[in-house]
Order: structure tokens, then sequence, then C-alpha cells
């Protein structure tokens, strides 16, 4: 890699910006060929936290592996979950009471929150807007402490399990979420008086990393990246789980398929989150959180495949079953990993500060692309 | 499409297509040697136009190498899985990276984990090791006394 650095022959700079960079995020490496200021290719390299999770759950129990696909998207720790209880359920037909499944679509919609608010904020701090970052993680901290108090854990919840949850929801769970959506209602239109109407902030976005939606569907690109340019493919709305199917929300796209497009989808997705939440919070049925299981999972033979929609996209859980109590393959689909390959396809042409607002706007989490 | 009305149809559109039973999806095993080809017909052929390539994995059954395609049509909303069978001593396949883009990363990430190599491919490099990493980990017979720890 250390020869790739310099000056090319055509007179092209070769810099390398990462792994460790604070505008990756993460341990994002990048080596971006540039002509003077104008990048002709950039090529990610990845690994540097990879560390085999797809190995890792081949060892480990049904009920275990879930546990360590919260490591993957770390921001979206309770959609991975979900994800893999699913697919577990999918496999063992077993039925969800009707309080687990209310309770794990509030909580994917706590989570899809709580990213989007830290991708708010440092997207805005990559740009360049310090202040944003600590209205965002002002709001997002008392989404933690909802979550603190049921699942006992501030990022890796590991609160759903195969049957339901783990376990059921504190007494001020309700309370506390009634709270937050009052006061948050106010703080999001505050976001939008903060930052999106700026005018520095919207030349900075406006037109800068066009994405077609033909390149978006052939690059695998899910989530607000590939709604941006029009493209339809919310899995809550596609292929319903849980009760998202009974519930009034709309999939917000938007046609510029830029920067500012992937933006706006962001912000109007957390209107329709607190939307949801407010659909179901004074409508909790009564009940088991938790549907009777068997102490030792056993999946039959075949293969099972469940899709969820994080915050970042179209997360698949890949299952196949030899019959014993262990997975004899899995295979995790992230949203990352494809949405990340559209960047080469995104950057070229621009130049190198656009870089930086077209990766805030694809909302990479590092270890969910390395797994 | 339903699926028994995709079967029908992919039974006219391909050579000597294999279905798999029981799955969710229709799930056709095909013949590797042409799979650029029948790649192409399903991205385009009227009434299937497989656009979205969600999934591309690969799986060590200890005798051979199966890869595995999950494909989507965004007009039609009907999803094929498409499988291939490779020998584990030398697993060759064509790459479909010029056909559905996002194929490229997946690709390289098969390459890496299981040493699949994808005839055509226009950058197969590890993706997530470094470069001088002997073995392929995901598959079944991986040894790697530094770095595994057994449960």
């Amino acid at each position: 890699m250390i020869e790739e650095v310099g000056t090319t022959e055509t007179g092209d700079l070769v810099i390398n910006v990462g792994p460790q960079h604070p505008s990756t995020h993460g341990v994002l490496h990048l080596v971006i060929t540039l002509n003077g200021e104008t990048i002709k290719k950039v090529e990610p390299h990845l690994g540097y936290i990879h560390r085999s999770i797809e190995k890792m759950c081949e060892s480990l129990s049904y009920r275990q592996f879930i546990y360590v696909t919260s490591r993957m998207d770390y921001l979206s720790s309770h959609i991975n979950n979900h994800g893999c209880a699913l697919c577990v359920e999918k496999g063992m037909q077993i039925e969800v009471p009707a309080r687990a499944r209310v309770i794990r679509v509030l909580m994917d919609e706590l989570t899809r929150l709580a990213s989007h608010q830290l991708w708010w904020g440092a997207m805005a701090m990559d740009i360049g807007a310090l202040t944003p970052f600590f209205h965002a993680f002002r709001e997002r901290e008392a989404i933690n402490d909802i979550m603190e108090e049921t699942c006992g854990a501030r990022l890796t919840m590991n609160y759903m399990v195969p049957g339901g949850v783990m376990a059921d929801l504190h007494p001020n769970f309700q309370k506390r979420v009634i709270e937050f959506i009052r006061f948050f209602r106010t703080k999001i239109d505050e976001y939008d008086e903060l930052v999106t109407g700026n005018i520095i902030f919207k030349s900075r976005m406006q037109g800068v990393g066009y994405l077609s939606p033909e390149d978006a569907v052939s690059y695998g690109c899910t989530g607000p990246t590939a709604r941006g340019s029009g493209v339809s493919c919310d899995i809550r709305k596609l292929y319903p789980y849980e009760v998202y199917g009974q519930l009034d929300f709309q999939e917000v796209t938007a046609t510029g398929g830029d920067c500012f497009a992937r933006y706006k989808v962001r912000m109007q997705e957390m209107r329709q989150s607190i939307s949801i939440i407010e659909q179901l919070i004074d409508n909790i049925p009564e009940g088991e959180f938790q549907a009777k299981t068997k102490a030792v999972l056993k999946l039959p033979k075949g293969e099972f495949y469940s899709r969820v929609e994080t915050a970042r996209g179209e997360f698949g859980v890949y299952i196949i079953s030899e019959g014993g109590t262990t997975p004899y393959r899995i295979k995790f689909r992230s949203p990352g990993f494809s949405n990340l390959s559209a960047l080469d396809h995104m950057a070229r042409g621009h130049k190198i500060g656009d870089l930086v607002a077209i990766m805030g706007t694809l909302d990479l989490v590092i270890p969910d692309i390395d797994r | 499409m339903t699926k028994e009305e995709l079967k029908v149809t992919l039974e006219q559109l391909l050579p000597s297509p294999a279905f798999e039973e029981g799955a969710e999806w229709t799930t056709v095993v095909i013949d590797p040697a042409g799979w650029e080809g029948t790649a192409r017909k399903l991205r385009s052929a009227e009434g299937l136009k497989f656009d979205y390539l969600f999934c591309v994995t690969a799986i060590d059954w200890k005798t051979h190498i199966t890869m595995v395609y999950h494909l989507t049509s965004t007009v039609y909303r009907h999803t094929v899985v498409v499988k291939a069978t490779l020998d584990r001593a030398n697993p060759v396949i064509g790459t479909v990276s010029d056909i559905w883009r996002t194929a490229e990363f997946h690709e390289r990430e098969a390459f890496d984990l299981f040493g699949v190599e994808f005839k055509g491919h226009p950058d197969l490099r590890r993706l997530f090791l470094t470069d001088d990493w002997k073995g392929w980990p995901l598959r079944k017979d991986y040894e790697d006394p530094v770095n595994m720890i057994k449960l």
C-alpha cells in the first residue's frame, strides 16, 4: 500500500485518508487519486475491524449468536438483533406474542431515531458545523436513558431473543417515551432551522454526489441512500414484518439523488418514526412478552432468509442449517457494505472537500461493513 | 409473478434448470459454465427484470462449494435464488460485476473468504484480509491457531 502513495506518471496525486481520520468515523481507509483537487478515483480498503463474525457464529448456538450481531451495526443494534430473531423464528415457526411484536417495533423506531440523530450531528460536523453535534447528542441521551432502563444497556442492547424480548418493559417506559416524543417534536424543527435552510450547508450539499435510480439499484444501495434517488426500497413497506403492515406511515423518498436529497429523506424519516411511536405507545397490548420456547433451539435442515430495515438500509440474515444446534453457515447482508461500494462512482469528478459530504450522507458504520 | 409462474418462465428461458423445493423463494440450480449468459437473461428478459442483486455468498459443503445469488426485481417484486455448484479444489465462475455493480464487492468478499475465483472480475484482490494472508478462512477445514478461538 505504501508504494501507492505519491505522484503517478500522469501527474496525479495519490493520498491516503484514514484508517484513523476525523471524517471517516471509524477505521475506514480510502486511497484517493487526485488531479489537483478533483477526485479521479476513490478506493476503499476494508478490514481494519474485520472480526469474521460469520465464522464465529458457526460455533455459537441460536440463542448466543444474536448477541454478536449487536457489534456489527452498533447504532442499529436492536434492529440487527431483530433480523436474527426473525430468521430463527421463521425456521422454528415460533409465534411471537402480540405484546412482544409491539415492543420490538417501538424499540426499532427509537433506535432509528437515535441513529439518525447521531448521523445528523456527525454529518453537520463533517461539513464544518460543530454545534449540531451537541444538540444531537443531547437528544440522543434521552433515548439512551430510556433504553438503559428497559434493556440494561446503552449501545449493544441484546434485548430481542427468539420468541420475543428478553424482559418486560420498565414501568417508566411509557411515560418517558411520551415525554421524550413531546420534547423531540420541537427539537426536530429546531434542527431544520439550525442546519437545513443554511445557505452554506445547502451549497455544500446540493448537486453533490449524484446517484441515479438505476445506479442505486445496480450498486445494491438501500435505505435512505437509495430512497434519496427515488428508489422505493423500504422493507417495512414492501415486506412488512411484525406490526408494520397495520401502521399508518409513509415511505419517504426524494428525487434529487444528491447529498441534499439523502439528507432530506433522513430528516423526514425521523418524523415518520415519531409518528409510528405515537401510534403504538398508548396501545401496547397486555400479555406475555416472550413465547414459550425450548431451552435448546434446533432449526430444521434447510435455509432461511429474513430481511429488516435498519437505519442504513436492508439488513439480511441468511442461515443455512443442517438440523443441529448451531448454524452450518450464516451470512449477514449488511446495508453499509453495498452502500459503500457506490462511493467511488458518486465521488468521481467532485472536489476532495465534497467527499466528506458524500461520506456523511452515506451514513457509514464501519463495523457493519467489515463484520 | 407467483413461485409457480416464475418456475415455468425460468424453465422456458434457461437451458436445463434444476429446481430445489421447500425454500421460501424459487430456487434454481444452474450450470456455472454458462452463468454469465444466464445472468444477462435474468437481468433483461421481459417479465423477469431481476435488476437488484441483494445477496451474494458462498457455502463450503466440504465436498464442493456452492455460490448463492439472491435476486429481486424492483419492477415486479419477485425473487429468485440462483445456485451454482463449484469444484472445491478449483472453484471458478464468471463474474457478474458488469451486470450488477454491487457484485464487484461481494465477489471480492467471496474470493477473500472462500477462495472462489471470478473470471473477468476487474479487481479481484482480498477485501478484508491483508494481501499476504494464507488460506480461506470461511472454509470448514481452515485452521488458524493464532487468531481463532475455539468455543
